[in-house]
C-alpha cells in the first residue's frame, strides 16, 4: 500500500517535468531555427541565384532561371511567411541537405552525434569519479593539505580557458613527451586529450560541491547517530555519506550541462575531433545554413535532455521532493 | 508620475523608516580600499594596469596592420617590447588594439544585457499576468542554450560584423539578470517595507531606488564582473576557432592561434596574448571572491 502511494508520487512531479522540458525543447527549436533564417535573410547575395546554381548548375544561372526559382518556392513572399515555412520543413523533421557536401544533413547529424556523445560522456564521467573523489579526500581533513589543494585547483581550472589547457596539454603530452596524439579519431589513445581537456573544467564544480557535501553529512545527526549505534567507520561511509552526497551531486550535472556543451564545440575543434562542435564551427565557416541548424538544434537539445534526466534522477532518488510537491 | 512628484514631507521619511534597504548599507565604505583583502587589491591593480594598457596602448602604437615581411619574427627590442610577429607586424600595438576590441565589446555587452534583463526582470516582476508570462517562456528557452551557441549563430549573420558578436553576447546574456532580478525583485515587492511604502504612497520610483536597487546591486555586480569574464573568453574562443573576428583585425584568441606555429621560435609571441587572457580572467575571478562569500 504504501508503496503503491510512493510510485504514485514519483509518476505526477515526473509528468509535470517532463512537460516542461518538452515547452522548453519546442522553444529552443523555434529560436534556433528562427536564427538560422536570419542567418539566410543576413547572407549577401540573392539567395534565388544560389538555389539556382545548385538546381540548373552554374552555366544555367541566368535572370530568368533566377526568377523561376523565386517564383516557384515563393521566395518573393514577405518574410514572415517564409519563416512559417522554414519552421513547418522542421517540423516535418526535414533538415534539408548540405550546402557544402550535397548529403542529407540527417544522415550527416548521427555520425557527428555519436562523437560528440562519446566524448562527452567520457568527459563527465572522468569529472563525476575524479572530482567526487578529490572532493571527498579533501573533507575528511578541512584545511589540510590536500583541500588547499583542492581550492586551488578549482579556482585555476576556472580561471584557465578550455582552449588554452588544451593547447598546454597538446605541447606537453604529443609534443614534447610523445606519448598521446594530439589528433585523430578511431585509435582508443584519442579521445585521451580531448576528454582529459574538457573533464578538467568539470572536474572542479563537482570537487567543491562533493567536499562540503561530505563535510556537511558528516556533521549531521544521523551519521552521529550512526556511530553511537556503533557502525563501523567504513559502513557510515558507504550507507550513510556516500549516498547522501549522491543526492547532492547529481542535480549538478544539470547545472554543468551547458559548461559541457560549450566544452564540446570548443574542444571537438582544437582537437580535431568529429563530432556536433566541430560540424557547426565548420558550417558557419562555409555558411551552410542547413548544417549550422541541424547541429546547433542537436547541441541545444542535448542540454535540454541532460537537464531531464537530472532532473527525473533527482525525482527518483530523493523522496523528498516528490512528497513536497504532492502537498503544495 | 504625479505620485513621485507629490511631495513626500520633507523627504525625511526616508531617513526615520526602518528599511532593510538602509541596514544593508551599514558598513560605511570609506575609503575604496578599506575592508580588501590583499588578493583583491592584487586583482584590482591587474585590472587596472591592463585597462590602461588597452586605453593608452593603441594611442602609443597606432600602427597594427603595417607588414614588414623584412623583420620576420624579430625579437623583443626598444621600440617593439613584444618584437615581430610573422608579417612582420608589431605584436605589441596588435595586442593593445586586440585588448582593447575585447575589453570594450565585453563590457558594452554585458552593460547592454544588465540594463534589458534588470529592467526586464523588474517589469515581470511588477505587472505580473502576460507580460511575466512571455518573457518567463522567453527565458526558458535562452537559459538552456550555451552562450557560446548564441554568439556563434549570430557571428554568422551579416558576414560576421562586429556589431553582430555585440548582439550574440548581449542576448545570450540578458537572461541570467533577467531571472535573478525577477526573483529577488518579486520577493521584495511582496515584503512588508514595500507594502508600508505603497501605504504611505511613497511612489514607485521611492521603491525602485530605496527597496530594490540596494537589493539588486551587489548581485548585480557580482554577475557582471562574472560576465564580463566569460565574454572575453568567449569572444577568444570564437577568435581562437576562426569563427569571431576576421583576421587582419587583432583579436586575443586570434593571435594565440597566428602565434602557435612559431612557438618555440618566438615564444613572446603566444606569451604575451595568453598573459593578458589570463590575467583579465584570475583578475575578475579575484575581485568576485569575497563579494560572493560574504
Amino acid at each position: 500500500m504504501n508503496q503503491l502511494v510512493r510510485h504514485e508520487s514519483f509518476l505526477v512531479p515526473a509528468a509535470l517535468v517532463l512537460r516542461q522540458r518538452v515547452i522548453q525543447a519546442v522553444a529552443v527549436a523555434l529560436f534556433v531555427s528562427a536564427a538560422c533564417f536570419a542567418i539566410v535573410q543576413s547572407l549577401p547575395g540573392d539567395i534565388a541565384f544560389r538555389i539556382a546554381a545548385g538546381r540548373y548548375g552554374y552555366d544555367q544561372v541566368t535572370a530568368a532561371s533566377a526568377e523561376a526559382v523565386r517564383a516557384d518556392l515563393g521566395l518573393d513572399r514577405p518574410a514572415w511567411l517564409q519563416l512559417l515555412d522554414w519552421l513547418a520543413s522542421l517540423a516535418r523533421f526535414d533538415l534539408g541537405t548540405s550546402l557544402v557536401t550535397g548529403g542529407n544533413v540527417a544522415g550527416e547529424l548521427a555520425l557527428h552525434l555519436s562523437g560528440s556523445l562519446q566524448l562527452a560522456a567520457a568527459a563527465l564521467v572522468l569529472a563525476f569519479l575524479a572530482g567526487t573523489a578529490a572532493g571527498t579526500l579533501a573533507a575528511f581533513r578541512p584545511g589540510g593539505t590536500l583541500d588547499r589543494a583542492l581550492t586551488f585547483w578549482v579556482s585555476a581550472a576556472r580561471a584557465l580557458p578550455p582552449f588554452l589547457l588544451g593547447l598546454v596539454l597538446i605541447l606537453v603530452f604529443s609534443v614534447h613527451l610523445g606519448v598521446l596524439p594530439a589528433t585523430g579519431h578511431g585509435e582508443s589513445t584519442n579521445i585521451v586529450l580531448p576528454a582529459l581537456t574538457l573533464a578538467t573544467g568539470l572536474s572542479g564544480l563537482f570537487a567543491r560541491v562533493s567536499r562540503d557535501a561530505v563535510i556537511r553529512i558528516r556533521q549531521s545527526d544521523y551519521v552521529r547517530f550512526a556511530a553511537t549505534k556503533g557502525l563501523g567507520g567504513r559502513l557510515i561511509f558507504i550507507r550513510h555519506v556516500l549516498r547522501n552526497t549522491g543526492v547532492t551531486l547529481v542535480p549538478y550535472i544539470g547545472v554543468q550541462a551547458i559548461i559541457l556543451i560549450e566544452g564540446v564545440v570548443v574542444i571537438e575543434s582544437l582537437f580535431a575531433w568529429p563530432g556536433l562542435g566541430h560540424a557547426l564551427v565548420h558550417a558557419i565557416f562555409w555558411r551552410d545554413v542547413p548544417m549550422i541548424q541541424a547541429t546547433a538544434l542537436a547541441l541545444a537539445l542535448l542540454v535540454v535532455l541532460l537537464n531531464t534526466a537530472t532532473d527525473l534522477a533527482v525525482l527518483a532518488i530523493d523522496p523528498r521532493p516528490r512528497t513536497s510537491q504532492a502537498a503544495s | 508620475m504625479t505620485q513621485t512628484i507629490t511631495p513626500t514631507p520633507g523627504g525625511t521619511p526616508d531617513t526615520t523608516l526602518p528599511s532593510p534597504a538602509l541596514q544593508n548599507d551599514a558598513p560605511p565604505a570609506n575609503r575604496w580600499y578599506s575592508g580588501r583583502s590583499t588578493g583583491q587589491l592584487l586583482a584590482m591593480s591587474g585590472l587596472a594596469l591592463l585597462v590602461l594598457f588597452a586605453l593608452l596602448g593603441p594611442l602609443l602604437w597606432t600602427e597594427h596592420a603595417v607588414q614588414d615581411l623584412s623583420r620576420f619574427l624579430e625579437p623583443p627590442s626598444l621600440a617593439d617590447p613584444l618584437g615581430r610577429d610573422h608579417l612582420g607586424r608589431s605584436v605589441v600595438a596588435r595586442l593593445a588594439h586586440a585588448t582593447r576590441l575585447s575589453l570594450l565589446l565585453a563590457v558594452l555587452g554585458v552593460v547592454t544585457a544588465l540594463a534589458a534583463g534588470t529592467l526586464a526582470g523588474i517589469v515581470a516582476a511588477w505587472r505580473g499576468g502576460w507580460v511575466d508570462a512571455s518573457l518567463n517562456a522567453m527565458s526558458e528557452a535562452l537559459i538552456a542554450l550555451p552562450a557560446i551557441l548564441v554568439v556563434l549563430l549570430f557571428s554568422a549573420m551579416a558576414n560576421g560584423e562586429l556589431w553582430t558578436l555585440y548582439a550574440g553576447l548581449a542576448l545570450a546574456q540578458w537572461v541570467e539578470y533577467f531571472r535573478m532580478v525577477r526573483a529577488r525583485s518579486s520577493l521584495v515587492l511582496a515584503g512588508p517595507a514595500v507594502e508600508a511604502a505603497g501605504l504611505l504612497k511613497l511612489g514607485r520610483a521611492h521603491i525602485l531606488r530605496r527597496h530594490l536597487w540596494p537589493e539588486l546591486r551587489p548581485l548585480l555586480a557580482t554577475m557582471a564582473t562574472f560576465g564580463i569574464g566569460s565574454s572575453i573568453l568567449a569572444l577568444s574562443t570564437l577568435g581562437f576557432v576562426g569563427i569571431g573576428i576576421r583576421p587582419p583585425t587583432p583579436e586575443l584568441g586570434l593571435m594565440i592561434t597566428e602565434a602557435f606555429p612559431y612557438y618555440n621560435e618566438a615564444p613572446w609571441m603566444s606569451l604575451a596574448p595568453v598573459l593578458v587572457l589570463t590575467t583579465t580572467l584570475i583578475g575578475l575571478l579575484g575581485l568576485r571572491n569575497k563579494e560572493s562569500r560574504a
